[in-house]
């Protein structure tokens, strides 16, 4: 029966892929708090197996058992309505399966809200992350510096990303150290991550925002102590410095190759405060098809009522294709 | 160079400067004109008119639902096959992003509202009147309305990549992309229009299934009477009910921050992002039960008549269906986990999310227990509903895996998660709709699909989506995401991407059997079969095949579950006698319906494209359509009883001497 | 289906049909019912939201909203009396009643018209801040549907006065009374949500 190979052979073929999943990224923690998702995710796993092992079993069984032959054909099978026994158990014992998977899940969403576990004592890096369209900024407060599609961390040391948006909304994902975050315009949400060695690791924007999405990525790069001071001295001392205007034309949607600076843009804007005002400009989004009316921004808090009118938005549309 | 008159842009309208968009306009300019020119050199527009456009019979109406799904179904499986064909190797350039967002925002739209909903709402019209021994549904007019506000909406849709734009921020639509701040074309007007269209034509089925659902079924049907398919058709009607107003209201926020600079959404002026995106998956998680509850019916009807068994645990399956409604409005918040809204809040929507595994568990098994002692025959639509089961599974173990919110953290918006819903969607409604379109395609037309022909589609279609999808699963846990329109060839990514693109190319060949199987049975198929040629169990098949336009000459009386069944068994009911024939009252045709359509695609079309003063003139047609339609007192006809002789004893006669192509 | 015809029943449950009709419009009122109470959460989360606009007690005027209230809290007793005549079989009482009522709607609307013309006048337009996006629209749905009920029985007086009270007319009627009660209650929660709470704040 054709039907039972491919069962069967799904059966198989499930744990096989699963093994050679041993050398995915979510499979490969290189920190704590991934650490902590993949036994959470290996825990489910297990129980999962079994679920699709039951069911499967059983339906092989019965599909194969209760198959039409010609044998059987004049058997006519028997009126059944139910049976109230096995349906509580089946019922009871998903419960008990959800119990089990709850319990830490729950656990697990609180300790991701905090520093990892064992890393408390030490104080933790904060680095302020803005997302544009379409690169990552990392601002150091502390240190005083800033990096584009970059960034570097201490190793074992908790670093507190605190994560922002100038514009579109974007997700903060760096899969080897731990899960993501969105990040969102006039709000501040955080993320614990600590890396516990020297390495370089892929991080990237996995909220669809517009054209440049998919180059959207960014690497972090966890250095040993030394390593790092060395690399911040040598950044406070060599990098230019960010200017107003020249930031708001990084903010411009464009792709960046790595960019250092010697001071941070949290100096005249967080985009994370409720009242900051947005910077971006509809005008540099006009892409292809017929172009639609743009209205003011009320943020820039223009009192008068300027009404931008079609006619006037006809003059500058159809420019600028940045981004390739 | 701009050509300007009345504020309009005559020289954006068409999309220009893409090859393959190009060859589209073409094709649709050329199909159009063959159907034209096909239907008068056939002389065929009268009839078009007469029967089809104007029906208010429930069963062609469903066939044209069909009809309609089953071309968007090519639309959007070409739009996923062209993102697969990006995907195949790294760096290609097929498409470029521009292009490729175009697509997975059409395939995703398109699949959900205009391929899954409208087959099911095409089967549900076929189906439900006959399974409950009624005449129609309790509005046919409304649901002639219902489908042409559907068919405008698509149709709206679907012209959007060749004229003006087509939308580009996904089929969620998040927001502040979606923005005008961040998408000033018309593109995303598109989707908040044509959706709105569409989605009331959907709110007044719903509505229209509960009353003719409760108010209309035949003598003896009792709600614990009613077939399993009726039942998940019930609670689906309610939860569309329950769920499609927010949808209203969403799309509705979005087309007055797009059109008249309002700021729900905005960023600026206190607006609110993540507000889209908790009212979209408000609506959105119903919505995939509104897709999968009708399914799940389907599944149970076929299993149990090609098991020659009752469906097992019919009460908890009942049970069951209330509760996977009543938990799918208590779920939302696991489409964004990732926002930070505290571990209190994950914990309670994973619970809920979790909990949901729990009566789909005792579906599963009653269903695998309706089989235990039967006696199971292969047909083809019985394939499709066992291959369901395991690919189901898959689906479901790895929904409770997302459903865990710290996992979700690695595993949300990568194709670990596009592989999940595919598994969930696929099986439980693509499976479906061909399952039951195999199982009730004679009801429809009288003649069977090719079972040889449909045992090469199911087979293809179904090795062809775990290819595909399978792989997806890996790549996911790997940091593959979603929505890329391409990645590095440092990356890893290749050889799975390539396998899942292999895939999609043995599944599209699948429905290209599918297709042909079509074609063929119209050409060849048998006509002389049966009017139950899979000795089911329920009323739809207690008349004739294709069925007459009233349905029943008699209504039949009911005594318990699996109506038909029991009918046959003990051979009562069955034969008809003359001094039971009476007048049957029928609603009328009407082309109002059809005239809305045209109404509303014109507003619509000027709505998006912001031309205001035209829209606001062309809603008058609309307020005239309304307004004839308040004062429109025609009462039906009544059909006389020598036609009813007629017509049954021409079918009756017919059932002595069918060949039976089952086994 | 319409030969089911049960004349102990009120003129508008006499047939079938009416009653599948009533029920199905009862369902139609649940739908309302989301519709609504979306776009009063979507107030919800935004009626703080001032952007440095006005707020609600620079626009407000208590006055003629409290007007508006006891016109359309009448409107909906005058239905009530409508339909009481329509029970009686008093064709004149009702369309006499029926005109009262879509008068005092009508007062509603020209009122609430004149609300939004001020707001504009002080510069809080639709466009000005969250807060006034969700105000405008929430207000605005509850006009339109107004609007559409005044135009909707304007249209069924007319049928009333031409073929007299009939099943199907009376169950027009009585439709039109099930939708105007809902729109009063509506206003209830408007009145009490947007502006006794706004004064407050």
């Amino acid at each position: 029966m054709k039907l039972k190979m491919l069962v069967l052979s799904l059966v198989t073929a499930v744990p096989l892929l699963f093994l050679s999943g041993c050398e995915m990224v979510v499979f490969q923690p290189q920190g704590p708090v991934a650490r902590s998702i993949m036994e959470l995710i290996n825990w489910s796993l297990m129980w999962m197996l079994l679920v699709v092992v039951v069911v499967f079993g059983l339906f092989g069984y019965i599909v194969w058992k209760y198959r039409e032959k010609p044998e059987n054909m004049g058997y006519e099978p028997p009126e059944e309505h139910g049976s109230t026994v096995l349906e509580i158990v089946w019922t009871a014992i998903p419960i008990l399966i959800v119990i089990a998977l709850t319990i830490p899940t729950v656990t697990t969403l609180y300790d991701l809200e905090d520093v990892p576990a064992g890393y408390e004592e030490k104080e933790p890096v904060v680095i302020h992350v803005t997302s544009a369209d379409w690169k990552w900024i990392f601002s150091y407060p502390e240190e005083g510096i800033e990096t584009i599609n970059y960034v570097n961390i201490p190793e074992d040391t908790p670093v507190l990303f605190k994560l922002t948006s100038a514009g579109t909304m974007q997700s903060f994902w760096v899969p080897a150290l731990g899960g993501q975050k969105y990040s969102m315009n006039k709000m501040e949400t955080e993320l614990y991550l600590v890396a516990d060695n020297p390495g370089s690791y892929m991080g990237r924007n996995t909220n669809f925002n517009g054209r440049g999405y998919a180059q959207m990525e960014f690497e972090v790069l966890s250095q040993t102590d030394e390593e790092y001071d060395a690399w911040v001295k040598e950044v406070k001392e060599t990098a230019p410095k960010l200017t107003e205007e020249k930031y708001m034309e990084l903010l411009k949607p464009t792709h960046l190759g790595r960019l250092t600076y010697s001071n941070t843009h949290l100096a005249w804007i967080n985009h994370a405060d409720h009242d900051s005002e947005l910077v971006t400009d509809p005008e540099d989004y006009r892409y292809h098809g017929y172009q639609g009316k743009i209205f003011d921004q009320e943020d820039k808090k223009s009192n008068e009522k300027d009404t931008t009118d079609v006619e006037n938005n006809e003059e500058d549309h159809g420019g600028d294709h940045s981004g390739h | 160079m701009e050509v300007t008159i009345v504020g309009i842009k005559w020289d954006e309208i068409l999309i220009t400067g893409d090859p393959i968009i190009l060859g589209s306009q073409i094709a649709i300019l050329l199909t159009s004109l063959g159907i034209i020119g096909g239907l008068t050199y056939l002389k065929k527009w009268k009839w078009l008119w007469r029967e089809w456009i104007t029906t208010v019979d429930h069963k062609r109406i469903g066939i044209m639902y069909i009809v309609a799904a089953v071309l968007m179904f090519f639309r959007g499986g070409m739009d996923g096959l062209m993102m697969k064909a990006q995907t195949a190797r790294p760096e290609m350039s097929i498409l470029d992003s521009q292009h490729y967002n175009e697509v997975f925002t059409a395939h995703g739209v398109i699949m959900i509202l205009f391929m899954a909903m409208p087959f099911l709402i095409g089967l549900m019209n076929v189906v439900i009147p006959l399974q409950i021994g009624a005449r129609d549904v309790a509005f046919p007019q409304l649901n002639a309305l219902s489908f042409w506000l559907f068919f405008s909406g698509a149709m709206l849709f679907n012209i959007a990549f060749v004229v003006g734009g087509a939308p580009d921020a996904g089929w969620t639509s998040y927001f502040p992309l979606a923005g005008k701040e961040f998408s000033p074309g018309i593109g995303n007007n598109y989707y908040a229009i044509s959706l709105q269209i569409a989605g009331l034509g959907t709110l007044m089925t719903g509505i229209n299934f509960i009353v003719t659902i409760l108010k209309m079924r035949t003598k003896g049907m009792t709600l614990m009477r009613m077939p399993m398919f009726t039942w998940t058709t019930l609670i689906t009607s309610v939860i569309i009910v329950a769920a499609f107003p927010i949808f209203t209201v969403a799309l509705a926020l979005m087309t007055f921050d797009r059109l008249y600079g309002t700021h729900f959404f905005t960023v600026a002026a206190g607006g609110s992002d993540m507000l889209w995106a908790n009212l979209f998956w408000l609506w959105g998680h119903p919505e995939v039960y509104i897709v999968i509850l009708p399914a799940f019916g389907m599944f149970s009807e076929i299993i149990s008549t090609f098991s020659r068994k009752q469906l097992y645990g019919y009460k908890s399956m009942v049970v069951s269906i209330v509760a996977i409604a009543v938990l799918s409005m208590l779920v939302w918040v696991h489409h964004f986990y990732t926002m930070g809204s505290g571990a209190l809040v994950n914990s309670f929507f994973s619970i809920t999310t979790m909990m949901i595994a729990v009566p789909t568990g005792v579906k599963m098994f009653n269903w695998l227990f309706t089989m235990r002692k039967g006696r199971i025959k292969m047909t083809t639509a019985m394939l499709w509903s066992l291959a369901f089961v395991p690919n189901f599974v898959i689906g479901g173990v790895t929904g409770v895996m997302l459903a865990m919110g710290a996992a979700d953290y690695q595993y949300h918006n990568t194709l670990f998660l596009v592989a999940h819903f595919h598994y969930v969607l696929i099986p439980g409604v693509v499976f479906a709709v061909f399952a039951g379109l195999y199982y009730w395609w004679p009801k429809m037309f009288g003649f069977m699909l090719n079972e040889k022909l449909g045992k090469w589609h199911f087979w293809l279609f179904v090795i062809g989506f775990n290819v595909t999808f399978m792989p997806m699963f890996f790549l996911g846990l790997n940091g593959a995401v979603r929505r890329a329109y391409t990645y590095s060839a440092e990356s890893g990514f290749a050889p799975l991407f390539m396998l899942s693109a292999v895939g999609s190319v043995i599944l599209a060949a699948g429905f290209a059997v599918f297709c042909y199987n079509i074609y063929w049975s119209i050409r060849y198929a048998d006509r002389n079969i049966s009017s139950d040629p899979w000795d089911a169990r329920t009323l739809e098949w207690a008349t004739s095949s294709p069925v007459q336009h009233y349905n029943f000459a008699k209504l039949p009386e009911v005594k318990s579950l699996d109506a038909f069944w029991y009918m046959k068994k003990n051979n009562e009911g069955i034969t008809l006698k003359d001094e039971e024939i009476e007048e049957i009252h029928m609603p009328s045709n009407s082309g109002l319906p059809f005239l809305m359509c045209v109404a509303f695609g014109i507003v619509g079309f000027f709505l998006i494209f912001e031309w205001h003063l035209l829209a606001a003139v062309s809603t008058v047609l609309i307020i005239a359509g309304l307004i004839y339609r308040s004062f429109d007192y025609n009462d039906g006809y009544h059909i006389h009883k020598d036609e009813i002789r007629k017509t049954e004893s021409t079918w009756k006669k017919m059932e002595g001497k069918v060949n039976n192509h089952v086994s | 289906m319409s030969a089911n015809v049960n004349t102990s029943l009120p003129l508008e449950y006499q047939t079938e049909q009416s009653r599948m009709n009533i029920l199905g419009f009862w369902i139609f009122l649940g739908a309302e019912i989301v519709l609504f109470a979306t776009l009063f959460s979507v107030y919800g989360v935004l009626y703080k939201n001032y952007a440095g606009g006005p707020t609600h007690q620079d626009i407000f005027m208590m006055k003629e909203v409290m007007i508006q209230t006891v016109l359309l809290l009448t409107s909906s007793f005058t239905m009530g009396v409508a339909i009481w005549e329509m029970r009686r079989n008093n064709k004149k009482g009702l369309i006499g009643w029926f005109i009262l009522t879509l008068l005092l709607g009508a007062g509603f609307l020209f009122m609430e018209i004149n609300e939004f013309i001020h707001y504009i006048h002080e510069g809080a337009t639709m466009q000005t801040s969250a807060f006034l996006s969700s105000l405008f629209v929430l207000l605005g749905t509850h006009g339109a549907h107004v609007t559409f009920g005044i135009f909707w029985a304007t249209m069924v007086i007319i049928q009333i006065a031409k073929r007299g009270l009939t099943p199907v007319t009376a169950r027009k009627t009585f439709i039109i009374g099930l939708y105007w009660h809902f729109l009063d209650v509506v206003w209830i929660f408007i009145f009490t949500f947007v502006y006794l709470k706004g004064m407050v704040l």
